[in-house]
Order: structure tokens, then C-alpha cells, then sequence
């Protein structure tokens, strides 16, 4: 039995411009879209595909949050995901988990769960990584941990029978005192501020135009 | 064990020693050379004050740790030349580090914002139980950093209350520290056994080019989606090898499979900030302003006027960049 454990969450929309507070504590995120984190759905679909090809048996996706963290769970049901896990953390507690505390409180549920993460063959795994020049090929033993690149795969779109099914998937409901993480902040937040704006530049007429204003900079 | 070295470092940080602060860098390199992030993680490193040690890992370390020797301002150079480093992994790395750590009991590790880097601090972090800071592009105090977050479309400072700061650094938002006028002594790091069994090093096929590193060019030419294929990339490439530039491209081009993926900018891709940038074809989503508007001086060239580009370019240019580019090239 292979099981794959999948840490979704839920963030702001990518495409949304964010607005920072004006009290600079953080971004605004009341009335703002929110979605599930665009790598997350490439992990889920990569999650959703090994048990198509019978190389996992079962898919647990698990989110830290907020009530609504069950919003971005059901969307990974929808795609795939067999049983969904919500740690409940809201309030203060929230605006300071960091991937500390998230990665405790999934090291925890791995074992709970006894997932392999992701495991796949015969408790070895031969990856394709990013690096900074190219690609790179490794081989790890299982029980693996593992992070999606956006160019791992297309995450499908979820339909309106596999949504209305993914209503009655189980979720369970578990703290991170239920797991007896301790979520106590690291980091204090001192400010979040807009970035300096850049100035507004020039439309050039032509080319000679912007060969002029390199030769002037002294880029050329 | 570890539980005690934690407690005894934390009992530091009230005491006495509170003021003196030492870092560990942790330097990345090819076995061949020093690479150019590591001289800016060194500035960052001088602006928290103390002391600073660099440690060097590989299967070949000598020319990086002689390079390092001469860097102005470091104590000493750890050496750590083993096969068990081969392809950098960080199963192996982070015994290390840990082992370096115990022995000297810095206040601060810090490394690159890089593949490596990124792959690395984190799990370091993790072993000592302490919430790593990443992409710092900006150090306030020996415990205050300013990092990006959204894209880079907010600043977040941040103060680290943990005992040991774990940090990886923004390259572009730190001056490399010029390799002279040091005479640093290199030293080996604590031995151990460091292969870790866990994972095994295959291959790496890395994208061969005689251009300048991107991250690291003074000149970027990056083309997008408005380029339409891959051979007329080579637009973008003679107009780069006229400025001496570095070529990237926006994650849209390499999508459709234009050029290779690591000579992607943008937030999911390398973080650019040269002298000058020079967008074409490109229309400037988000994602792909976080990783260039550090830019000294923009310029775009593309048909669409209300493409968000604009609205970071120095200098703009609305026209077909198949008639813009080649008459660009030609009259530089």
C-alpha cells in the first residue's frame, strides 16, 4: 500500500495585483480572490496521475488554515485527491505559520498516516530536477519528499461531476495541538511595505531614438 | 545532543556573547569555479559584522578555496574535498554544515538564493530547529531582514527570533566582494561520514553557451511569446552578442518550447537586475517583472502599447520587433 501525501494551500490568486495595508502589518486578502497555489495543483495532478498508472494507491491532499482551506481540499478532491485532512489554524495563529510549523505539522501526518509521500517503483525514485544551469538527475530511496516545478505537468481542470463527487470525499479535521506541533511564531512581521515605484519612462518615436538614449547612457 | 547544543547556543544570545556574531557561508561552486552568488552572499555577510567563515564543499575544492583565500574580510576557509559531495546534494551537505556548526557555534549560516542554496538551507534549517529567512535583499541589523514577498510586489521586514539565523540571499541585491586583498588560511572541516545513502547523483546536463551567465551579465536580452518560434530567437541572439549579453526569456517562450527552461526569468525562474534589460516580444506579466524590474535601465519593444511592460520601461519602443530588432542590431 502506497500512499501519497499532498500539501495544498490557499493563496491569493496569482493573477490578482496585491494591495498593501496601510497600516504596512501586511496585504489586504479580505474580498480578494483566492485560489490554490498554482505549484500545488501540479503536485496534485502529479499525485493523481501515479495512482492512474497504479504506481500509488491512495491520495491524501492536506491544507493549514482557515475554515476556507476546505475551498482549495475540495478542489483537490475534485482533481483526484481520494481523502482530504484540514489542520485547522485561523486567527493570529495563522498570519504567522511558517514552513516550519507546516513542515512539522506534515511531518507528523506522514507518519500518522504512514504515506510514503510519494512513492513510486520498488522504493527507489529516479527524478529530473531544475538547477541553475540546466538539468540534473538523481536517484532517492523511499520514503521521498518531493516539490513540483511548474514544468512537471498541465494540471487538469476539475469537472462538475468530479466537483459535485468531491462533496462527499471525507475531510477530516485535526489542530496542530491535536498533532502537538507548537506553532509559536519564530518571525515577527516588523513591516510589509510597497516596493519603490519605478519612474515613469519615455514611448521612443523610433529606432534611432533608442540607439540615441543608449550611446547616452553609456550602454553602447 | 543536539537538544543541549540548541540551549547552550540560545543561553549565548542573553549572555555575554550576544555582540559577537559569526557567520558561516557556505560557498557554491562547480569544482572549477567559485560561483559569482558566493561573492555577494560574502557582502551580506560583512554587512551583520563578526566574523566570517566560508566552507567549501566538493569533490575538487582547491580552486574555489584559493579564490575564497583572497576574498577581503574572511577568517578562514573550511575545506571539505570528498566524493561524498558529489553533485552538491544536500543529504550530504547538511551533516556538514551541522557537524561545522556544532564545532564553531555561528549566530548566522547563510548561502545563495540560488538552485543550491535553496535546495540546501531549508533542510539545514529544519535539523537545528530554527525558521529559515529566503531571499534576503536587504539586512537591517544582525537579526532584521527585508525580503520580497508576492512576486516581489511587497516588502516584508522581518525579525528573527531564533538563536541561529539561517538566510539565503537575494545575489542581485548585494555587490559581489571583490576576490582581493584578503589572505584568508584554509583549514579542513570537521571529517565525518557524510555520503548520505539516501540519495545518489545520476547526471546533470547543463545548457552550454559562451555567452555571460545570465544572473550575473551586466546586459540581459530576454525574448517572449511576440518571438513566435525558436529559430527566430536568433533575432535576440545577434542582438545580444552585439551588447555582450546574457539571453533570457519570459516563461511563456519557454513553454512553447523556444528556448531551455533555465534561461527563464522571472519568479519561477532566475532573478535578473543588469544594468540593462532589454525586453522584447515580451508583455510583462507579474511573474516575469519579479524577476527583472531590479533592472538599472528597461527597455521594451513590443506592437501592443498597453502591454503592462511599458509601465516599467525606461524606454519604450511600440513596434514589430521583426523590423525593430535586426534595425536595432545593425545601427549599435
Amino acid at each position: 500500500m502506497s500512499r501519497v501525501l499532498v500539501g495544498v494551500k490557499r493563496v491569493i490568486d496569482y493573477a490578482v495585483k496585491i494591495r498593501v495595508k496601510p497600516d504596512k502589518t501586511g496585504v489586504v486578502t479580505e474580498g480578494v480572490k483566492h485560489s490554490m497555489n498554482p505549484f500545488d495543483e501540479i503536485a496534485i495532478e502529479e499525485a493523481v496521475r501515479m495512482k492512474e498508472k497504479k504506481l500509488a494507491d491512495e491520495v491524501i491532499a492536506v491544507s493549514c488554515g482557515p475554515a476556507q482551506a476546505q475551498e482549495t481540499l475540495r478542489t483537490a478532491l475534485a482533481m483526484g485527491a481520494d481523502r482530504g485532512i484540514h489542520v485547522e489554524v485561523s486567527g493570529a495563529e495563522y498570519e504567522t505559520l511558517q514552513p516550519l510549523h507546516v513542515s512539522k505539522i506534515l511531518a507528523k501526518l506522514a507518519q500518522e498516516e504512514k504515506a510514503d509521500i510519494i512513492e513510486h517503483g520498488k522504493g527507489e525514485l529516479t527524478i529530473t530536477r531544475e538547477v541553475d544551469g540546466g538539468l540534473e538527475v538523481v536517484k532517492v530511496k523511499t520514503p521521498a519528499v518531493l516539490s513540483a516545478d511548474l514544468r512537471l505537468n498541465e494540471p487538469r481542470y476539475a469537472t462538475l461531476p468530479n466537483i459535485m463527487k468531491a462533496k462527499k470525499k471525507p475531510i477530516k479535521k485535526v489542530t496542530p495541538k491535536d498533532l502537538q506541533v507548537d506553532t509559536t511564531a519564530r518571525i515577527e512581521v516588523v513591516s510589509v511595505e510597497e516596493p519603490p515605484v519605478r519612474q515613469a519612462g519615455s514611448i521612443l518615436p523610433d529606432v534611432d531614438a533608442l540607439v540615441g538614449k543608449l550611446k547616452e547612457a553609456g550602454h553602447v | 545532543m543536539f537538544a543541549n547544543c540548541l540551549k547552550s547556543a540560545r543561553h549565548n544570545k542573553f549572555g555575554s556573547l550576544a555582540r559577537f556574531e559569526s557567520t558561516l557561508v557556505i560557498a557554491e561552486h562547480n569544482n572549477e569555479t567559485l560561483t559569482p552568488i558566493t561573492q555577494a552572499v560574502l557582502s551580506a555577510a560583512k554587512k551583520i559584522g563578526g566574523d566570517i567563515t566560508v566552507l567549501v564543499a566538493g569533490t575538487k575544492c582547491g580552486p574555489a578555496a584559493a579564490a575564497l583565500c583572497k576574498a577581503n574580510g574572511i577568517s578562514k576557509v573550511l575545506v571539505a574535498e570528498s566524493d561524498a559531495f558529489k553533485g552538491f546534494t544536500p543529504e550530504s551537505m547538511t551533516p556538514l554544515i551541522l557537524a561545522t556548526h556544532k564545532q564553531f557555534n555561528f549566530s548566522h549560516i547563510m548561502a545563495g538564493g540560488s538552485a543550491f542554496g535553496k535546495a540546501l538551507i531549508p533542510r539545514v534549517a529544519a535539523k537545528l530547529d530554527v525558521s529559515p529567512v529566503s531571499d534576503v535583499i536587504n539586512i537591517k541589523s544582525s537579526d532584521t531582514f527585508v525580503r520580497p514577498i508576492y512576486a516581489g510586489n511587497a516588502l516584508q521586514t522581518v525579525k528573527v527570533k531564533d538563536s541561529i539565523k539561517v538566510v539565503t540571499v537575494r545575489g542581485t541585491s548585494f555587490e559581489a566582494l571583490p576576490l582581493e586583498g584578503g589572505n584568508a588560511s584554509t583549514e579542513p572541516a570537521p571529517a565525518g561520514e557524510y555520503k548520505s545513502n539516501l540519495i545518489e547523483f545520476i547526471k546533470q546536463e547543463l545548457s552550454k553557451s559562451d555567452r555571460p551567465e545570465l544572473t550575473s551579465a551586466s546586459v540581459v536580452v530576454s525574448g517572449g511569446r511576440g518571438l513566435k518560434s525558436g529559430d527566430n530567437f536568433k533575432l535576440i541572439y545577434s542582438l545580444a552578442d552585439k551588447l555582450n549579453a546574457a539571453v533570457g526569456a519570459s516563461r511563456a517562450a519557454v513553454d512553447a518550447g523556444y528556448v531551455p527552461n533555465d534561461m527563464q526569468v522571472g519568479q519561477t525562474g532566475k532573478i535578473v537586475a543588469p544594468d540593462l534589460y532589454i525586453a522584447v516580444g515580451i508583455s510583462g506579466a507579474i511573474q516575469h517583472l519579479a524577476g527583472m524590474k531590479d533592472s538599472k535601465t528597461i527597455v521594451a519593444i513590443n506592437k501592443d502599447p498597453e502591454a503592462p511592460i511599458f509601465q516599467v520601461a525606461d524606454y519604450g519602443l511600440v513596434a514589430d520587433l521583426f523590423k525593430a530588432v535586426p534595425e536595432l542590431t545593425d545601427k549599435l
